[in-house]
């Protein structure tokens, strides 16, 4: 064959070459497995919302689609009284996601809570930044986990025609396809059950989380780290009722400390911070976790006067150039208990999968990246990838194109490997830049937060990039 | 560019059957058509048995050489005379391509491979055949828009086209001369139980669809192949004739311009090397003006004529307004009925006495019935 010239629009390796080799066999099992279009590797909101999104997909009208979910099936038959602690903040794009399948008509028939503006602030300066929508758009809305969970499984049901669940099921064995075998051998990935069963997929979709089994199969490289933190979450009771429609969040520099609205007496709190304070505050008694939510926003014993002064120059500065109104820092509301058994705390750690994809493999949510909760956006991210990758599906099917071909997977990775990285970064150097109380680096982050603060158009990029 | 190409055979050693409406011309020679198809290299031996009888004929293929005797050995047993084939001119396969395309058809679906530019022009034909039937089609399913409807992908190589349209919904035929593509198409297939089923294909040229009178399809591709046939008129011709009244052709290829030689030939086979050396030939090459002066006549009237342009570097196609290196052509079969009818009265009666000369010996003839 003449030496070719044109060069791989995937660089110049091709697929087989990416990362550490991993073992492909023709597969000689039984050609009476079933073959499905689709299979989804973990039914937590991220895969659930995939199944869904692709089941209600035009294109996929008649396709196969399969979830795995290693655990039960939740039943939720009424909703509680008490508010599940563990929340996320839905980005309006998500939200546009979750409706487009009609999973939002549901959560709005539960509960949710619209917030219109977010106010960060520093702890050891009077810096702070607000975002606020001109228009009267909600920002985001804290809605409950189990809430997403109900409304995605009420949504799948509606099309199990198309999307088979299957519970308790967990994948232990992956076979992977040869790119190009030499002998005739089934071209599907080949999944493992955990009760012997076996099936074939022409598509494998990972969203088993941050330590995801088909990320490892894969032989995908993960840069991760884990971050000295812990992440406290709680239900809070307020003082007294408010409209409650803001977002709070200092960065203490033990980490950052948020308060999101859930109902006009209620807050979620998400306290990142050391491992040994975590433990602590999850197993001090009541009042003195309230005490110390309370001081953490309210106290200003970090504040030193250099930072202070210098501070209000640039305030005086930024007050000559822009004579707009200065917002003045605002408290959050106060807390007077917290809901007895709410407070659970978790590891924090960044992760990122160097490829996304492999031939007939995806990976998409925490599988992909695990990020810091700092900026409201684990959860998000995951819901982006669901929608780019389902648009590149939805084409490919519409061009009665091969699912798994890499064309539009590389599509898929390239889309969201831009996005998310960014991310990722932002969020990984705002962390360190706020875990520390060294003088020049508390002035950088001072001044820094104040200019962007009056910058409005930077704002609004800000918000736009997050509300994706 | 190229693709697998409907083979012409260039020693006349092939001969096809004349389908129904053919000239009268050819009426004189006698009808039986035993034709042997070879290629020089593999020595294999494709031996057909076509007496004029449109609606039955038996198809031999032998492995080698040796082949041949047991083939005269079964050929005594009809008490055929196993006549040296003599052209009709009715063939459309060229020998010439045969070798090029036997060297290469494991290759097929190596999407990185030699056929990766043809892999990613199905981004643009697949769209472009899918998006001219179904303006045809008044509703559609979601999921399978061409369900229903019955297409022929002439020279579908290893089924590069065919499978798209296969999981649109369509029953696709794909038929392709060199055995070795079909071989590779069917064991790619059969790993797919629903492309299984909509797709079938069969090592044949299109002669021979267009004897079995009973199937007509909604659309006919020929993607890639009509730079390749021996009889450009007679192959469209073919293809119209199996078309339904007001069903669809689909056509893409190379223009026979200047640049298309440079390009084409020049840059893209021997300097670059995307093209295998002696893919295409320039002569062979077909520019929009004479397709349409060919399609006009037969009741096929162009809709649509758009340019094809590859990127060597990003290794996608896109459309564009300059027709002069590839492009893609879309025709309608009239719905009014093109031929006389008292030509079919004279075939007919001319049918009849073949039958009555074909049907010498009683043995051949319940092998016939079959």
């Amino acid at each position: 064959m003449a030496a070719r010239f044109a060069v791989s629009r995937w660089g110049a390796a091709p697929a087989v070459h990416r990362g550490p080799p991993v073992s492909c066999r023709g597969w000689s099992g039984a050609s009476a497995d079933a073959v499905y279009d689709v299979v989804v590797s973990g039914g937590g909101l991220v895969g659930a919302a995939m199944a869904c999104a692709l089941g209600h997909d035009i294109h996929f009208h008649d396709k196969k689609i399969l979830l795995l979910e290693a655990g039960p099936k939740k039943e939720l038959e009424k909703l509680s009284e008490t508010y599940s602690n563990r929340v996320s903040s839905i980005s309006p794009g998500s939200a546009t996601l979750l409706s487009s399948f009609g999973a939002w008509d549901h959560i709005c028939n539960m509960r949710y809570r619209a917030f219109r503006r977010m106010q960060v602030w520093d702890a050891c300066s009077e810096a702070l930044i607000m975002f606020d929508k001109d228009n009267l758009d909600d920002m985001g809305y804290i809605v409950e986990n189990d809430v997403i969970m109900h409304a995605l499984t009420k949504q799948l049901e509606a099309v199990s025609d198309r999307v088979t669940v299957l519970y308790r099921s967990r994948a232990v064995g992956y076979t992977w396809p040869c790119p190009f075998p030499v002998t005739p051998s089934s071209p599907w990935v080949h999944i493992t059950l955990g009760d012997g069963s076996s099936l074939q997929t022409k598509l494998l979709i990972g969203a088993d989380g941050h330590n995801s089994g088909v990320r490892q199969a894969a032989g995908i490289q993960n840069v991760s780290w884990n971050y000295d933190q812990s992440a406290v979450v709680a239900t809070l009771h307020l003082s007294e009722a408010t409209e409650n429609n803001v977002a709070w969040q200092r960065f203490l520099p033990s980490g950052p400390i948020a308060l999101l609205p859930l109902s006009d007496t209620l807050s979620s709190l998400v306290w990142s911070t050391s491992h040994e304070h975590a433990a602590e505050l999850v197993s001090m008694d009541e009042e003195k976790f309230v005490d110390a939510i309370n001081s953490a926003f309210w106290n200003d014993a970090n504040h030193t006067d250099f930072i202070d002064s210098a501070g209000t120059v640039l305030q005086y500065a930024i007050g000559l150039l822009k004579p707009t109104k200065v917002s003045a820092r605002q408290l959050p509301p106060s807390v007077a208990r917290v809901d007895a058994k709410s407070r659970v705390l978790f590891p924090l750690g960044l992760g990122h999968a160097a490829e996304y994809v492999r031939p007939r493999v995806a990976l998409i949510g925490d599988a992909a990246h695990r990020v810091h909760p700092l900026a409201g956006q684990g959860v998000n991210m995951g819901f982006g990838d669901i929608s780019s990758l389902v648009h590149h599906l939805s084409t490919a099917a519409f061009n009665g194109r091969d699912l798994g071909s890499m064309s539009h997977l590389t599509g898929y990775e390239t889309d969201r490997q831009r996005h998310n990285t960014a991310l990722l970064a932002a969020t990984d150097l705002l962390k360190r830049l706020y875990s520390t109380t060294a003088t020049p680096l508390v002035l950088l982050r001072t001044w820094g937060l104040q200019a962007t603060n009056a910058v409005s158009p930077l704002k609004e990029q800000i918000m736009a990039f997050a509300s994706k | 560019m190229w693709g697998g190409g409907k083979l012409s055979y260039s020693g006349g050693r092939f001969l096809g059957v004349l389908g129904p409406g053919c000239r009268s011309s050819q009426a004189k020679r006698p009808r039986l058509t035993s034709s042997a198809v070879y290629s020089k290299n593999q020595l294999s031996w494709t031996v057909e048995i076509k007496p004029g009888v449109f609606n039955e004929y038996r198809t031999m293929w032998f492995k080698s050489y040796r082949m041949t005797f047991s083939c005269l050995n079964r050929m005594k047993s009809y008490r055929y005379p196993w006549t040296r084939p003599y052209s009709t001119s009715q063939n459309t396969v060229d020998n010439s391509e045969v070798k090029t395309f036997l060297a290469l058809a494991h290759k097929w679906w190596d999407e990185q491979g030699v056929y990766a530019p043809l892999h990613s022009m199905n981004d643009l034909r697949v769209p472009f055949i899918r998006d001219n039937l179904l303006k045809t089609l008044p509703n559609h399913q979601p999921g399978k828009p061409l369900s229903g409807m019955k297409i022929l992908d002439v020279g579908c190589g290893g089924g590069l086209l065919t499978e798209p349209l296969g999981r649109l919904g369509a029953s696709v035929t794909g038929i392709d001369p060199v055995d070795e593509n079909i071989k590779t198409a069917q064991c790619h297939k059969s790993f797919d139980p629903v492309l299984d089923q909509r797709i079938d294909y069969r090592a044949c040229a299109l002669e021979e669809i267009v004897e079995d009178t009973a199937e007509t399809f909604d659309a006919v591709v020929a993607s890639e192949v009509i730079e390749h046939v021996l009889d450009l008129e007679t192959f469209l011709q073919y293809c119209c004739q199996v078309l339904k009244p007001g069903g669809s052709l689909f056509i893409t290829t190379i223009n026979k311009t200047q640049l298309s030689y440079a390009l084409g030939i020049v840059f893209s086979e021997q300097i670059a090397g995307i093209v295998p050396k002696g893919t295409h030939t320039w002569e062979k090459f077909v520019s929009p003006e004479k397709l349409e002066s060919i399609l006009e006549p037969n009741g096929l009237s162009v809709q649509t004529v758009a340019g094809m342009l590859y990127n060597p570097f990003s290794g996608y196609w896109h459309w564009s307004e300059n027709t002069s290196l590839n492009y893609a052509a879309h025709a309608v079969k009239s719905r009014v009925q093109e031929h006389p009818v008292p030509a079919e009265f004279v075939l007919k009666g001319e049918t009849e006495q073949l039958r009555a000369n074909a049907y010498a010996s009683p043995g051949m003839h319940e092998e016939l019935k079959k």
